[in-house]
């Protein structure tokens, strides 16, 4: 481990190249193995994303943070009793628990155009990080539109379809779901946000959903993802349908100097 | 109806796939899907049962029906009884003593593969060891082609996986060039665009195809986009050389996939037609991977691995030139951990070759399963020893776009070095042809960046400065 050169290790010449990728490249080797150094690095990494999947999100502090925006809540909760069932029974983190259910059907009918739900998913890190900047962008940009929209859903223990019971118990045409997205040793806080057309429980499948990922500070930014989640909407209400039969046809301008001008 | 009577308790098993659920070995996916067997003896008894089924069985009764499922009727229609007769009158039991035995040999077994059904491969695994699975596998031999030769004996290939969170070229680049010059690659250079976007999978098209041609390596490219995807790219003039798909094995689990085997055959004309391939047409690439059915609601009562090994009937259908199964990418509620991912890559890789299928392995883990790097080595380990195919090759294991942990050039290099195993000749000659490798295979130690990319990096760096 001692720098900067152990004459057992064959370092990479092309270490520069570091600088265009978070990925783990140019780690170098002893004889065809990992150097201690990467070895403990990935290790450390691990240790990490391991750690986060076990913290749960505060979903009093969300409720507050989202409240002083001015924007409505409601927490729900699946059916998925604790972290160990959760993770075992995705079946149950799809569905409603019977009194997350009463407290909807207790409230007023209300007709709305959109629902916006986020649940913890596997990582409330991906939430707490970047759940309420990306609403802050979202709802103003929904408005212009003039939808009528419910309070944000927040979903204790949920996964990608708990959406379509809360998109059809309020009629909404267009679903949003934001979800901690498992982690990764180089993102442990990775968001990721569904798209449903109208979503029916039982009847929408993975094939009726658009998915934007890696939302992250080193993966999509905010804006990016709002861009595609808008085209998505736009393009799901002419079809009137979402999923692999909807494109996601925007394009990114890529400046010049993220190519890598040899190719 | 299946029964048996062990130990004095009497067991039923309703049907075919019922006594296959219960006979599987122990993962979480069954217990999800509520077909495993309630405790040890249950499962056993399950084991003794099915070793007394006669595999002319599996022709008449079909697990998932005829009538509603096409992957049944590909299996059924395509079904070949000379290739099947050496067997035919065998049970599930004596086939296992006969794949063990001498009689088996690397022409009789290629020689049966279109006679077997997947319900009957995946039946003999559930009473095989891994050891059993191992050397079985090891036996098979099944060779593809399309810019190099896959499969060889005594070769070990690899997938360059230089994928990035926002597809950017820049950041591909940087992995793809790091894992050529790990000697990664010969499988294929397959990117997972981080959204199915068309634009962004016909610049990932260019981009790699620029890299194949400009630097004329032997091998051939893939963006893991869905199927429908592709076929527009290939509209607008893309330079596609492998379709790549994600496949189950239910008509319901392909369904909410959005493909059928209709779209997969134009698929599969469509890129034929392009006519890329140098020495093979062999141009499909699909992956697969326990629980997916099941995750998609489709699993028509069958245990996760009965389900994986009928859509290898699909990717047979199509003569792929890889087979990728995604071991342990699902999560800890389909393969709960690393003793369970271990067994069911190497269950795969056996399955798959038995049916003539070039099967390689993603070996890997997600965070919240019981798994870590030990785990990966001894499936890595197992895996080579069964002849597998090809792995991944990720820099330094860790995906950055799909979060997940697979296997690592270092790894690749690693399991080269213990088991005297080596690229496909056509990629290994580009290896040694620009001093990556040296004449005995090995990575050349480098004090300067191998000539191939020298000018290029070279003119990267003085951009910058």
């Amino acid at each position: 481990m001692t720098q900067p050169k152990d004459p057992s290790i064959a370092y990479d010449p092309w270490q520069h190249l570091n600088q265009f990728t978070s990925a783990r490249i140019a780690l170098g080797r002893t004889g065809m193995s990992l150097p201690t150094r990467a070895n403990l690095d990935f290790q450390l990494a691990h240790a990490l994303a391991r750690d986060a999947v076990h913290i749960a999100l505060d979903f009093t502090q969300l409720t507050q943070r989202l409240n002083q925006l001015g924007y409505a809540t409601q927490i729900l909760q699946s059916q998925a009793e604790n972290e160990a069932m959760y993770l075992q029974r995705p079946d149950l983190g799809r569905l409603l628990s019977l009194a997350s259910l009463a407290d909807l059907q207790a409230q007023p009918p209300l007709a709305v155009d959109v629902v916006i739900i986020i649940a913890d998913g596997l990582s409330s890190k991906a939430i707490e990080h970047h759940a309420v900047s990306f609403i802050e962008l979202l709802l103003p940009s929904l408005q212009t539109k003039a939808f009528q929209m419910s309070p944000l859903c927040l979903v204790k223990h949920g996964r990608v379809a708990i959406g379509d019971a809360i998109a059809e118990h309020y009629n909404a045409r267009l679903c949003i779901l934001l979800i901690g997205e498992r982690p990764g040793l180089s993102s442990p806080d990775s968001m990721g946000i569904y798209f449903t057309y109208q979503a029916k429980t039982g009847i929408s499948t993975d094939a009726d959903r658009n998915c934007i990922s890696n939302i992250h500070s080193n993966g999509l930014s905010y804006e990016q993802a709002l861009k595609k989640l808008l085209f998505l909407m736009d393009g799901a209400e002419k079809l009137q349908l979402s999923g692999v039969s909807l494109k996601d046809e925007t394009t990114e301008a890529v400046g010049s100097n993220m190519m890598l001008p040899i190719f | 109806m299946y029964k048996s009577t062990i130990q004095h308790l009497s067991y039923d098993f309703k049907t075919l796939a019922n006594l296959m659920a219960k006979a599987t070995p122990l993962r979480s996916g069954d217990f999800l899907a509520g077909v495993a067997a309630t405790n040890n003896l249950h499962r056993v008894a399950a084991q003794w049962t099915l070793a007394e089924v006669p595999l002319k069985q599996f022709l008449n009764e079909a697990l998932v029906p005829y009538e509603s499922d096409e992957i049944t009727r590909l299996i059924i229609d395509d079904h070949n009884s000379p290739a099947f007769a050496p067997i035919s009158h065998l049970t599930v039991g004596d086939f296992r003593n006969w794949l063990l035995s001498e009689q088996a040999t690397t022409e009789t077994l290629t020689a049966i593969a279109p006679g077997l059904t997947p319900e009957m491969v995946a039946a003999v695994s559930k009473l095989m060891r891994i050891q059993d699975l191992i050397l079985v596998a090891k036996k098979c031999r099944v060779i593809t082609q399309f810019r190099n030769t896959i499969g060889l004996e005594g070769c070990f290939s690899t997938r360059l996986q230089p994928n990035h969170p926002t597809d950017n070229p820049a950041g591909i680049a940087a992995s793809l060039i790091d894992g050529l010059l790990y000697g990664c690659g010969d499988a294929v250079i397959g990117i997972n665009p981080a959204s199915d976007n068309l634009e962004a999978t016909l610049r990932l098209l260019h981009l790699l195809n620029d890299v194949i041609e400009r630097f004329q390596i032997p091998t051939q490219a893939c963006v893991l986009a869905h199927v429908t995807t592709t076929l527009k790219a290939i509209e607008q003039g893309a330079p596609v050389d492998l379709m790549f798909q994600s496949i189950a094995g239910t008509q319901k689990a392909n369904d909410s996939f959005g493909v059928n085997l209709s779209l997969l055959a134009e698929a599969h004309q469509a890129t034929l037609d392009l006519r890329r391939g140098t020495v093979g047409t062999n141009c499909m690439y699909f992956e697969t991977g326990q629980g997916s059915a099941l995750s998609a609601n489709a699993n028509e009562g069958l245990d996760q691995q009965t389900c994986e090994t009928r859509a290898y009937a699909v990717a047979r259908k199509f003569n792929p030139l890889l087979v990728n199964t995604v071991v342990g990418f699902i999560g800890p509620e389909y393969l709960y951990d690393g003793k369970q991912i271990i067994r069911a890559g190497l269950e795969d890789h056996f399955c798959g070759k038995l049916l003539g299928l070039p099967m390689g392995c993603d070996i890997c883990y997600t965070n919240h399963a019981e798994a870590d790097q030990d785990d990966m080595d001894m499936l890595l380990s197992a895996f080579a020893m069964a002849g597998g195919t090809f792995i991944m090759g990720v820099p330094g294991a860790d995906d950055i776009m799909l979060n997940y942990q697979s296997t690592s050039f270092h790894d690749a290099l690693y399991i080269r070095q213990t088991l005297c195993l080596r690229t496909a000749p056509e990629f290994e000659q580009w290896l040694q042809h620009h001093g990556i490798f040296d004449a005995h295979n090995q990575l050349r130690q480098q004090t300067d960046i191998p000539h191939v990319f020298k000018a290029s990096l070279q003119q990267l760096k003085n951009s910058q400065s």
